[in-house]
């Protein structure tokens, strides 16, 4: 019994729902203070609740911390430094770090499944990029613990102190990493507060810390929101800061911290622009500009936000970029096949709706995916605005979410003035066939990352960093070694 | 050719960045297609090959069972769909028209000098003449990939117009790039865009007689050809990846690829078509293990 379908039916072929599976996790109920290698309940006694923005359920209840707390995790920290970390040869240091890399590849599922459910990106996101990549930190900076005179000849790198350091809620785990593992290979010891909406992946880092054997106080961690951040800034114990997030906090730990002698870096907002000459590979520019912004629903600091298009391409590019996220899948975080998952928090969700509402007030052409969207939970479209002005909000502030505002210029010159025409300066692309503009728009843009014909490319031995309110100081690679160190 | 058109300079054809294309390549691979959406993957891969015999010791016998095979790919499984065609070379044809007669299956035969190309056009004509002749529905035709090296874009183009020309409306022209001795891809992007604009009804990656066969970077590369194409004339170009494809897995994430790339219609084997040999038998397996849970040996099903 055969039948024919040649040359009739069309296809209606749409993927089944391929959900990774939670059952493997362990999450407790309540999550403590980690301090001085144990789990400490916060002195105020109260929790607040971590959600599931993709359902805006409860998963787990996060300990507040207040300033007690912050003084016991600096008293330990320090207390770690001058006793055992400090005076630990440096070969030593390296094989926890080495341990706690390999910890977290074994428990990568795990710590994946995790991070999805509290902050909301795709399990693919979390799955390919961001737990490979914290382990990889810690594998790269593990080498270079025993290694820093190599690293700065005839300079004697020397170990700091306590530091305090501040992560957001985009890359939970992975800013974590970023900021813990260069800390211990140069001989710190820290005291670390993840954002009040992800906290759970740096509490699951804390088991595994515990379970490495790492000393007690080398790494403690306190829970809370930003008043636990300022306590953590204003310390007298601590002896740098360490912090990721908005360009309004990082002003504010540079007021705090003015006339102490306490060392900073500082990786603040942006307003990325992302290039398109007309010699470009258009279809591999398009995959570049969505991966720019819509990667991690666009919570990602150096995100492409502002897309500079030639006018001679400008309609088919346009055209190519909206058939694109067409093909965007929205939606459960879990499953395997989604893009773009849930907006990280209720409130971040009203400030892009906020800034959404604004465009369409302002008269701006705007295109959404019409794509299915999830009933529950916290989701915008992968949104695109056309007609964009130079001087319109839109093109100036940081939206963090998945909105795209579109410009276009004719020349090298025009496009080069707008695009360092911001207060930030974090990161930028340029797509062109053309080796010779690449070098000249890489040495005249006025931003920390410059990445030609590929986007959001990240490497622990890439130093990573900002210009103006974007920040400075360096994270990755040697230069985010010696933040961490001082020099005679 | 496509008169109303106007035919841009090769030389320009669009750039392609090999490290974006297989970036966004890797991405149909960790797409998972599960349950229902397997099955039917599967059952349209069936419906899309071209089962294939180019040898030289191909007999009659040897085509007729192939071609039987082709409308009863696996009878213990109910409602399966046909195979799309019957690949053979011209002196097959006949044979093979004939056993396939009234089942709906599309006799594809090989030509122009298949597989090198290397005769004078005037064979190639013949060739295809002769294949024509004996009832081919579908023209499989190679390009000129040493004219193509040497810049002769005109002369590439020119052979296919010529061929396109004599099929006429009695068969749709498939035009072999034989990616693997064209080069980069910025050349599989110029070799497409050439047989697109000189008349091809699909443009297709490979004989299968060289050792590099397609690839999902070479198939995304002239799936953006194609779509190029339709962006601008508002008319659809068929896609036949061939050689190298043998596994469902592999088969699903091409679907994936021309799903995401070129849209749902281009999913039937009027405009997707794999060239393959062994890959029916691997879907066979699969979805007799989606049916009954278990994997079969590959003794219970025939290897035509």
């Amino acid at each position: 019994m055969s039948k024919n379908k040649i040359e009739t039916e069309k296809m209606n072929w749409e993927y089944a729902a391929a959900p990774e599976s939670a059952s493997h996790i362990q999450l407790k109920e309540k999550y403590d203070h980690f301090i001085n290698g144990k789990f400490e309940k916060p002195s105020s006694g109260k929790y607040f609740d971590s959600i599931n923005p993709a359902t805006a359920k409860k998963i787990a209840a996060v300990a507040e911390g207040n300033s007690k707390d912050v003084d016991k995790a600096v008293k330990a920290a320090r207390k770690a430094y001058d006793n055992v970390w400090s005076a630990m040869p440096a070969s030593e240091r390296a094989k926890y770090l080495f341990r706690i890399a390999r910890l977290i590849q074994e428990k990568a599922r795990e710590f994946a499944v995790i991070e999805s459910l509290d902050g909301g990106k795709p399990i693919r996101e979390s799955r390919d990029i961001d737990i490979p990549l914290a382990a990889a930190h810690f594998f790269y900076y593990a080498g270079w613990a025993d290694k820093l005179d190599y690293a700065f000849p005839n300079r004697k790198p020397k170990s700091i102190g306590v530091a305090g350091q501040i992560i957001p809620w985009n890359f939970p785990l992975l800013m974590a990493a970023w900021k813990i593992a260069p800390a211990l290979a140069c001989g710190n010891t820290v005291v670390l507060k993840p954002a009040e909406t992800t906290s759970l992946t740096a509490m699951k880092l804390a088991e595994l810390i515990q379970e490495s054997g790492l000393p007690d106080g080398v790494v403690n961690i306190v829970t809370g929101d930003g008043k636990v951040g300022a306590e953590i800034v204003s310390h007298d114990g601590i002896d740098k800061i360490a912090f990721t997030g908005s360009t309004d906090v990082g002003k504010l730990i540079q007021k705090t911290i003015a006339k102490t002698d306490k060392k900073v870096t500082l990786e603040l907002g942006g307003k990325a622009a992302n290039i398109v000459f007309e010699d470009a590979p258009l279809d591999q520019a398009v995959e570049g500009i969505v991966n720019g912004i819509y990667f991690n629903q666009g919570h990602v600091c150096c995100a492409g936000s502002r897309l500079f298009v030639q006018e001679s391409i400008k309609d088919i590019f346009i055209k190519k970029l909206q058939d694109r996220i067409e093909t965007l899948i929205v939606g459960d975080p879990m499953d395997k096949n989604t893009d773009v998952g849930a907006i990280n928090s209720k409130s971040q969700w009203e400030t892009i709706q906020g800034y959404i509402e604004l465009g369409k007030k302002e008269g701006l052409e705007i295109f959404q995916s019409s794509c299915k969207m999830p009933k529950d939970g916290y989701f915008i479209k992968p949104t695109l605005f056309t007609k964009v002005a130079q001087s319109s909000r839109l093109a100036k502030e940081e939206i963090f979410g998945p909105v795209l505002a579109v410009q276009t210029f004719r020349t090298v010159d025009e496009v080069i003035e707008k695009a360092n025409n911001t207060p930030y300066g974090l990161s930028a692309g340029v797509w062109t066939d053309k080796g010779s503009k690449i070098f000249n728009l890489t040495s005249r843009l006025r931003a920390g990352i410059v990445w030609a014909n590929t986007y959001n490319q990240f490497d622990p031995t890439s130093p990573f960093g900002g210009y103006k309110e974007s920040g400075f100081g360096r994270e990755g690679g040697l230069h985010g070694l010696s933040a961490y160190l001082k020099f005679d | 050719m496509k008169n109303s058109i106007q035919i841009p300079d090769f030389s320009r054809s669009p750039k392609v960045d090999q490290v974006g294309i297989i970036e966004r390549a890797s991405r149909f691979q960790t797409r998972s297609i599960k349950n229902e959406s397997k099955i039917q993957a599967l059952e349209m891969v069936l419906n899309m090959i071209d089962l294939t015999t180019l040898e030289g010791k191909d007999t009659i016998e040897k085509v007729n069972q192939m071609c039987y095979k082709a409308q009863h790919l696996h009878d213990d499984y109910p409602g399966l769909p046909t195979v799309a065609a019957v690949c053979v070379y011209p002196a097959m044809v006949a044979t093979a028209k004939a056993a396939v007669k009234g089942s709906g299956v599309k006799v594809a035969s090989v030509s122009t000098a298949f597989p090198s190309g290397q005769s004078p056009f005037s064979t190639k004509a013949d060739d295809t003449k002769f294949a024509l002749d004996q009832g081919a529905d579908e023209i499989d035709m190679v390009i000129s990939r040493g004219k193509y090296h040497q810049g002769e874009y005109n002369f590439v183009f020119d052979e296919i117009a010529k061929i396109k020309e004599l099929c006429g409306n009695q068969a749709r022209l498939k035009v072999i790039l034989e990616t693997g001795e064209i080069g980069t891809l910025d050349d599989v992007r110029r070799a497409s865009d050439i047989a697109i604009y000189a008349g091809a009804d699909f443009i297709k990656t490979s004989t299968g007689k060289i050792g590099s066969a397609a690839s999902i970077p070479v198939t995304l590369t002239m799936l953006y050809a194609i779509k190029d194409y339709y962006l601008k004339t508002g008319t659809m170009i068929g896609m036949k990846p061939a050689g190298g494809i043998s596994t469902s897995k592999l088969a699903i994430h091409y679907l994936v690829m021309v799903k995401e790339i070129l849209g749902n219609a281009w999913l039937s084997n009027k405009w997707f078509r794999f060239g393959a040999s062994s890959l029916a038998n691997d879907v066979l397996l699969q979805l007799e293990k989606q049916r009954t849970g278990v994997y079969q040996s590959k003794d219970y099903i025939s290897i035509d």
